[in-house]
């Protein structure tokens, strides 16, 4: 208990204890990912399966915490594993290297109670959609540009994803304004009491809202769907 | 009047906000035209807060956001 004694009494010791029974699958081991496996572990959820089919390289260090200059080259997903092991061996890291996409997607979230999603492309978002719609599975959207940044909670049903990108919309304003350090680290943290939240079932989670964020002029929009 | 809301980096160049007069028949498509956005960059499109159609007529003291996709990871 000496390791989760800092979260009594915000969780209670019964939904503590729980959280080591619960399967959390994140997609993307990167900006999002990493931070989003880093907390997950810490809160001590039992099983957490980290996909990502790449391999960690220099441009990566300026954001994603599970890259050092001892990971350049080494797989993102096979990393989360080795952080664990340091971090929070209580918990198991289930590493799927691989990518994430339509044909595989349903195998590697059945059995999931949440899944985050941590991916870097649109396409990749919206297969995620349809196939927790498919399974019947929740899953916290997180997405990141530069000082700009977006959170919601979807559930069965809600497709709040076909809100936020149009048809044949392909690429964020990612591509022109790059990452830095912060906002996967803000995000990821909000999404992470995203799940916390749908997993004990207590407190109000962004469904059907998305949580718009501006740190360039720390601007904090939620908008009701 | 109808307000328009820019977000994230739609306002490079532009203000936060953006005035427009209004006129019978004045659209969505009408406003970001002007503001030289191209409906292709426009992720949501919001009239006073609900999800908009670009081609709806809008009415005077509608106000409308604007956000661009976010896609990273």
């Amino acid at each position: 208990m000496g390791r989760y004694g800092r979260n009594m009494n915000m969780l209670s010791k019964e939904e503590n204890e729980k959280l080591k029974d619960f399967r959390v699958c994140v997609l993307g081991c990167g900006g999002l990912g990493g931070y989003a496996i880093e907390m997950l572990g810490r809160l001590g959820i039992g099983y957490i399966t980290a996909v990502d089919k790449d391999v960690f390289e220099e441009t990566n260090l300026n954001r994603q915490i599970l890259s050092d200059m001892n990971s350049l080259g080494k797989s993102k997903a096979l990393m989360a594993v080795e952080r664990m092991k340091l971090v929070n061996p209580e918990v198991f890291v289930n590493a799927i290297v691989d990518e994430f996409n339509f044909e595989n997607g349903k195998d590697i979230i059945k059995g999931h109670d949440i899944v985050i999603d941590a991916l870097d492309n649109i396409e990749g978002k919206l297969t995620l959609q349809d196939i927790c719609e498919e399974l019947g599975i929740p899953f916290v959207h997180g997405a990141i540009a530069g000082w700009y940044g977006q959170v919601t909670t979807v559930f069965p049903g809600d497709k709040t994803l076909k809100f936020l990108y149009k048809k044949e919309m392909r690429k964020g304003i990612e591509k022109e304004l790059g990452n830095p350090s912060f906002t996967p680290a803000l995000v990821a943290s909000i999404q992470v009491s995203e799940a916390l939240k749908v997993l004990i079932g207590r407190g109000e989670v962004l469904r059907r809202k998305v949580l718009f964020i501006n740190t360039f002029e720390q601007e904090y929009e939620i908008i009701v769907l | 009047m109808i307000k328009v809301k820019l977000f994230a980096t739609f306002r490079e160049g532009r203000q936060k906000e953006v005035n427009f007069d209004y006129f019978e028949g004045i659209t969505g498509r009408f406003i970001i035209n002007k503001l030289n956005i191209k409906e292709k960059d426009v992720a949501i499109f919001l009239v006073n807060g609900l999800d908009g159609k670009l081609d709806d007529p809008l009415s005077d003291g509608d106000v409308i956001s604007l956000f661009p996709p976010v896609g990273g990871g």
